[in-house]
């Protein structure tokens, strides 16, 4: 084990599926030449060469319908978006394209592509670059949806998502791209499953519920809830589809509260996809009502007082969770 | 491709033929319900496609549009696969589960069956890009209307196909309208060709009702990409004698519009050649239209005759668990 960067993590997720696997090749906005808007892809170009890292015209729709093409013939495209918040533009193809073949085609079909960026609120870039896509492309039969919100978890499940058969989505985190943590050492195999979440913290009086860039902040609440008092356990989805139920059903079993922090926004956000699983299976688990906090229902602000408020912060998610702990 | 290699011009008549009576054949099944959902129909666009598919290799990668019967069928997809397709049953050429807009054939090289208009171009470049990733010498012929030329995806696509130079014949199927907008109405060129000028590819105008222009220019062009990896724009000028589906009178063109095309038929222009050269008697033509008719009369027979998926299948085929169907 050794600490890298979440930004290295996925660098190296890259460059070992491309060393593996000649069908893998990465495409898009400035991936080559640029080395990544957020440099991802460092010094992919000068390793693998111009056929394997391909920049592409700002063109979403038409490159990710190219890699869904690719894909039909066998190749494993990487596809990159500068944000997730510019896959809109690609919508097409990613919902109509890339998981609706294998099942127009009648079984013929397969599309083993990855579709890759940052997802979710950023810093001040205001609505259009600040969209939370998770719970748009998780309600799409046919995709995978992970989101990973540690180093680790970033290398091993981009390098999982790009060897599924399937078209999986890695939301990944500009917030989080410079944040560290322990990864295995390159010479050991790092695979994450998909649809397996993971306790990232012990506790027995809550479970909050959390994945992405909400992983942190949960994490910073459950130690300040700890000065207090209140043990808090943290569970982190890390896939949103497919999604780990017992994970979630056995933390509640042990603390018979949640609150779900989510990044998206509250109108049919993934929480409300958890919570409506909780009561369906585990109702007599609970102790107290479910909560969850997410963003307002509004377009996101620039003004960065206005935009902390619009977001799941640790004040929200501290008073939630008091709530249900009567604390 | 050289002369020689071409396909035998009677057997392609008769594919014509097989294609026509396939499709009177759906019209009337749809009308007696036995078909559901949308159903376009590609009378009078024959010779576009199995022109096209005539000139190039069994290997080489064809994708479409939603009218797509006529592109399977000439691609060498069973009538009784296509027909059991649009009567959703599991025989069907995918299972049933993509129906009229969406027939698939992996085996021949059949890549769809698309039904968000110009959605599809985009995934032409994927495979042309895919062939050229893989140093293979394949063409794709990617077939659309004319109304999928104003389409966003359309145009990204044409930029990275140009750009990427990718081995990609851009085939536009230009009969007039897209849907009931005539073509005057939705284009602000005076001719189609003219939007690959603007990508820098080279394009060409070609007579969608005769089979042999089709079949040579494509011929041509698919010779010079595989030489060199480049694409090429055909615009391919054809009339459907139907409407733009089952549900369409077409009461935006007149009578003597429809007739003047359908005097010059993509059908009775190849025959008439063929019978001048000494090649076709009218016994010979009238027996290939008979045995087209039977194949497509038992066509109907298997399809009312296949069973449908159980209903618990279509788990299958959200996602690939990695056995294939």
């Amino acid at each position: 084990m050794r600490e890298i960067t979440y930004r290295q993590a996925l660098n190296e997720a890259l460059a070992e599926e491309l060393e593996r696997d000649p069908n893998v090749f990465l495409m898009g906005e400035e991936v080559a030449e640029y080395h990544g808007a957020y440099k991802v892809s460092q010094g992919l170009l000068e390793r693998f060469g111009p056929k394997r890292i391909i920049d592409t015209p700002i063109s979403e729709n038409g490159f990710a319908g190219l890699g869904v093409g690719a894909a039909m013939t066998g190749l494993r495209p990487i596809i990159e978006f500068m944000t997730w918040s510019f896959s809109l533009v690609a919508f097409d193809q990613v919902v109509n394209n890339a998981p609706n073949m294998f099942m127009m085609s009648g079984g013929q079909f397969n599309i083993p592509i990855t579709f890759r960026g940052p997802n979710g609120p950023a810093h001040q870039l205001a609505a259009t670059h600040s969209h939370a896509t998770e719970n748009f492309y998780a309600s799409v039969p046919g995709l995978k949806v992970c989101t990973p919100a540690t180093p680790r978890d970033a290398k091993g499940l981009l390098k999982t998502a790009v060897r599924d058969d399937n078209p999986v989505l890695v939301l990944e985190a500009e917030l989080l791209y410079s944040s560290k943590g322990m990864v295995e050492s390159p010479d050991e195999e790092l695979l994450i499953p998909l649809g397996q979440a993971e306790v990232k913290r012990e506790g027995s009086d809550v479970s909050i519920i959390c994945y992405a860039q909400t992983v942190p902040l949960a994490l910073t609440v459950a130690a300040q809830l700890e000065e207090q008092d209140i043990s808090a356990e943290i569970v982190d989805l890390r896939s949103i589809k497919p999604l780990d139920e017992e994970a979630i059903y056995k933390s509640i079993s042990k603390t018979h509260r949640v609150v779900i922090v989510e990044q998206d926004r509250p109108f049919c956000g993934v929480g409300a996809e958890v919570c409506y699983r909780i009561q369906k299976d585990i109702f007599d688990e609970l102790d107290a009502p479910i909560l969850r906090v997410s963003q307002e229902d509004v377009p996101t602000p620039y003004n960065e007082k206005l935009e902390k408020f619009v977001l799941p912060n640790a004040d929200k998610l501290m008073s939630a969770v008091k709530r249900i702990c009567y604390a | 491709m050289h002369r020689s290699e071409q396909r035998d011009e009677v057997e392609m008549l008769a594919m014509m033929l097989l294609i026509r009576r396939f499709e009177e054949r759906a019209s009337q099944q749809y009308q007696a319900q036995k078909i559901g959902g949308f159903c376009h129909l590609y009378i009078g666009q024959e010779a576009v496609v199995v022109g096209a598919v005539a000139a190039v290799r069994n290997d080489d990668y064809i994708i479409t549009a939603y009218r797509d019967h006529g592109h399977a069928l000439a691609r060498g997809t069973s009538a009784n696969a296509c027909m059991a397709e649009l009567f959703g049953k599991a025989t069907g050429c995918t299972l049933g589960l993509g129906g009229s807009m969406h027939f698939f054939d992996k085996q021949r090289h059949m890549y769809g069956g698309h039904a968000i208009v110009g959605a599809h171009v985009p995934l032409a470049a994927g495979l042309a890009f895919a062939s050229k990733y893989r140093s293979e010498d394949r063409v794709t012929l990617c077939f659309f209307g004319d109304g999928a030329i104003n389409q966003g995806s359309f145009h990204e696509a044409l930029n990275l196909i140009a750009l990427y130079k990718l081995p990609v014949i851009l085939i536009c199927e230009n009969n007039l309208f897209a849907m009931g907008t005539s073509v005057t109405r939705s284009t602000s060129l005076k001719q189609i060709v003219d939007r690959a000028e603007g990508y820098d590819i080279p394009g060409d105008i070609v007579d969608g009702m005769s089979f042999r222009e089709v079949r040579d220019k494509v011929a041509e062009v698919a010779a010079s990409i595989r030489k060199d990896p480049h694409p090429a724009f055909l615009e391919v000028r054809t009339y459907r004698y139907r409407g733009h589906s089952m549900s369409d009178p077409a009461s935006y063109r007149t009578k003597e519009e429809l007739e003047k095309y359908r005097l010059d038929d993509p059908i009775i222009r190849l025959r008439a050649q063929l019978t001048r050269e000494g090649k076709l008697t009218n016994e010979q033509f009238d027996a290939l239209d008979k045995k087209a008719k039977e194949t497509v009369m038992a066509s109907v027979k298997f399809a009312e005759q296949s069973p449908e998926l159980p209903v618990e299948d279509v788990y299958k085929y959200a996602y690939f668990d990695g056995e294939k169907k």
